[in-house]
């Protein structure tokens, strides 16, 4: 296949380009960092490969050669609790030659292959969820890296604004380089790398697995407490007695506490209030400012934008309001003068309290990376015969699918399609091939009697022991960030 | 987006592993932790980016060295071609040949412009730069096989010793050797020095003409590879005991000349289970004596 990383010449040399010193390599050789190789005039990742040991606990020990100095006492495993990982397994694309490492091992007298790949994901994608209220931009916006369209806005859901990146028609249905930015975006999201996206019509946000999300500069630090209606409904009981009026100003739904069903069972009395925007239900407006990245995810900086004048009926001089956002970032304190008009005014100590602890239950703002990637047809070739036997195999339990030593989430229906975050993966487990596609490990654990009745490539079927000298043992991490 | 390099702590939670394309960093620095702390940032700092500033030159660290005068630019750059100019006269070399030593000393330079430290060091692949406060010391083992526990020698390099680098060259790590060379560890007073001599030494650690080794030139391995179209050691077949020597002598002698001019300050030469220890690398006795119980002679310039 030829690609932009192949472009020297006749004599099948190709060009890396994952670093600048850019090595010419030979077919079979490896480039200066013994991590890329020109395999059959394919760039792939030649990592050593990676044994994690599984220990439940974070920053489990090492497991050193020949523990402890002493003869071997004849056993596969030292550690009863090894597992293998795809990192570094190397690719074998085309897919249609068995897998680089069939490992079995003996454990609790069970027979257990796990058959280590490291996938080529042509099709992949990221689904990434950003905790914020602030408006990143409209559905079905697109989102860019430098420039390129790499996916686009999905929803908001639950104060989180959600993100869907890559997939087939970035990846390959776009120009070179919108392939080639979208292949990188997504390693360096997968790797838990900072990666700055910019959404059309909306804002510009870094966004890395694990940390807080960065939006037109400003890093976030806490997620909603709730909608404003549910912040009325947690907080009406401590407002109660201590102010006439609450708003608490929100994007989605903005709660008046007079008005809301929690204000009434409390028999709080009308105060006058004119709200903008459109009326739910009692107490409970939408679109009360546009969406933007001031009070509680509105564009605005005057929350007092958003009320009419007060009705003269049931509004009277020296009533107080409090003005407040559902993280607690923003918060205001009004006192109505002669003329029904807010004036700003300091904030009783108690009230303060009470903005505090909105702030308090507001969980820290994160960002979150799934990895959505599929086990395709060439991909389960690598590993037995039939490879539908292997999809049939996963969906009825025998075979337990991981990536990386991580858990992932199958998704029911046809295909192996798999989700998996990214954080519980080891660093660095991610890599990608100018195709452009990313590569990722995945690993089938299954008892080795099923693995023969399913097809499985029973020659190549190796010892764990025999993987020890060319490997690297790393502890099974716990969460990374 | 910009390529930013791998920066993480290992599991120890004490080192710092530093990598971008070919260079693989791990570093540990012992004093306060507000220091540790300053130290890490600094290296990460120092480290974006590095390996564009030596691309843009790679061309020209990739030719031989003049022994006269330098045109090189980076800081880095300079520091390679510094290390080898000693030997461009005589020898073919290029700062290739000394860039793991140099770009660890830069990073150690960077952090311990940061920061206060007891003691440090910064470790490019077997390429060390130390730094040592009073009354500190590094205890540095020597390992014929990394695949099995027992050390064959430790070394013990103090606060009051000039050394504050280490380097190892030979036919099995990631570069090429003209020689044939298991290993040859270099003790001199930088990491760039240190790595500039293990390369001399272990090229002369050499049977030239001998048909039990295999020689490749090095383009048709590695087509950009700076050593050209020279033969390098691929394999070494079965030697004679006497052949062992005769090849390690050639690489004595060399190491000597160094010794007596101060490039160096001790090195560890070995070929086929033969070692030959030289300068201060007395110290210890190794703490697991190598099972294979091969010989060892210590010759002192």
């Amino acid at each position: 296949m030829t690609t932009d990383a192949t472009t020297a010449g006749g004599d099948d040399k190709i060009r890396c380009d994952a670093c600048p010193v850019m090595c010419y390599i030979k077919p079979g050789a490896a480039g200066a960092c013994d991590r890329y190789a020109n395999h059959n005039g394919e760039l792939v990742r030649v990592d050593p490969h990676i044994v994690l040991e599984r220990t439940v606990s974070h920053g489990g020990r090492l497991v050193p050669f020949q523990a402890g100095g002493g003869d071997w006492d004849g056993k596969l495993v030292h550690e009863p609790n090894v597992f293998v990982t795809a990192i570094g397994a190397g690719t074998t694309y085309p897919d249609y030659k068995p897998a680089p490492f069939i490992v079995s091992s003996e454990i609790d007298g069970v027979d257990m292959v796990t058959v280590v790949t490291e996938g080529i994901f042509s099709y992949c994608g990221v689904k990434v969820k950003i905790d914020t209220d602030r408006h990143l931009g409209p559905e079905t916006a697109t989102v860019r890296a430098q420039g390129e369209a790499i996916g686009h806005v999905t929803t908001g859901e639950y104060g989180s604004q959600m993100l869907s990146l890559g997939g087939v028609h970035h990846l390959t249905g776009g120009s070179k380089k919108e392939g080639r930015v979208t292949c990188d975006a997504l390693m360096d999201l997968s790797n838990c790398k900072p990666v700055e996206l910019t959404i059309d019509g909306g804002a510009t946000v870094v966004v890395q697995a694990g940390y807080p999300p960065i939006v037109n500069g400003v890093a976030e630090e806490r997620m909603r407490v709730g909608c404003g209606s549910a912040t009325i409904g947690m907080f009406a009981k401590q407002w109660h007695g201590k102010v006439d009026e609450v708003v608490v100003v929100d994007d989605h739904i903005t709660g008046v506490l007079s008005e809301h069903q929690a204000g009434k069972l409390l028999d709080i009395p009308d105060t006058g209030i004119k709200m903008k925007g459109r009326r739910s239900t009692p107490g409970r407006y939408f679109q009360v400012a546009e969406p933007g990245t001031g009070w509680g995810g509105t564009k605005i900086s005057d929350p007092l934008s958003v009320l009419g004048p007060f009705n003269p009926r049931e509004a009277r001089p020296g009533l107080t309001m409090l003005m407040v956002s559902t993280t607690g970032e923003h918060a205001a304190y009004y006192v109505l003068d002669e003329a029904l008009r807010p004036v700003e005014t300091e904030m009783p100590p108690d009230l303060k309290l009470s903005v505090e602890r909105i702030q308090e239950n507001c969980e820290p703002a994160l960002c979150t990376v799934l990895f959505m990637g599929g086990a395709g047809g060439s991909l389960r070739a690598g590993v037995t015969d039939n490879p539908v036997r292997l999809t049939r195999s996963v969906k009825d339990a025998l075979t337990r699918v991981t990536s990386g030593g991580a858990p992932v989430y199958v998704w029911p229906g046809g295909g192996i399609t798999f989700m998996v975050d990214v954080t519980q993966m080891p660093a660095g487990a991610f890599g990608y091939v100018p195709t452009p596609a990313l590569v990722a490990p995945i690993e089938f654990t299954l008892k080795l009697s099923d693995y023969a009745a399913l097809g499985g490539h029973m020659d190549y079927v190796r010892p764990l022991a025999s993987l020890r000298d060319s490997t690297e043992i790393r502890p099974m991490p716990g969460r990374r960030a | 987006m910009k390529r930013l390099p791998q920066s993480a702590l290992l599991p120890d939670g004490k080192r710092l592993h530093l990598q971008d394309g070919p260079i693989d960093l791990i570093i540990e620095a012992k004093g306060k932790p507000a220091e540790i702390r300053a130290a890490y940032d600094a290296a990460a700092r120092r480290f974006t980016g590095l390996l564009d500033e030596l691309c843009e030159e790679l061309t020209a660290l990739r030719r031989a060295a003049d022994p006269a005068q330098c045109s090189l630019k980076g800081v880095v750059a300079r520091r390679m071609h510094a290390a080898v100019a000693p030997y461009a006269t005589d020898h073919f070399i290029t700062p290739m040949a000394a860039v793991a030593g140099s770009v660890a000393e830069e990073i150690l330079v960077a952090m311990l412009g940061a920061a206060q430290l007891d003691r440090a060091y910064v470790n490019n692949g077997g390429d060390i730069a130390l730094h040592l406060t009073s009354g500190e010391h590094f205890t540095v083992g020597l390992m014929d096989r990394p695949d099995r526990h027992g050390l064959m020698r430790t070394m013990i390099v103090n606060a009051d010793s000039p050394i504050r680098g280490i380097a190892t060259s030979g036919r099995h790590g990631r570069s090429f050797s003209l020689g044939i060379a298991d290993a040859v560890t270099v003790l001199a007073r930088t990491a760039s020095e240190a790595d500039a001599a293990a390369t001399i030494i272990a090229n002369a650690v050499d049977l030239p003409g001998h048909p039990a080794v295999i020689r490749c030139p090095a383009n048709a391995l590695q087509p950009d590879s700076d050593l050209g179209a020279r033969p390098v050691t691929r394999d070494v077949g079965p030697l004679a005991e006497s052949e062992i020597e005769a090849a390690l002598r050639a690489g004595v002698h060399t190491a000597q000349q160094l010794l007596a001019t101060g490039l160096i300050e001790g090195a560890a030469l070995r070929l086929l289970g033969e070692t030959v220890l030289m300068g201060s690398t007395s110290a210890t006795p190794a703490l697991h004596a190598h099972r294979g119980n091969r010989t060892e002679s210590a010759v002192h310039a």
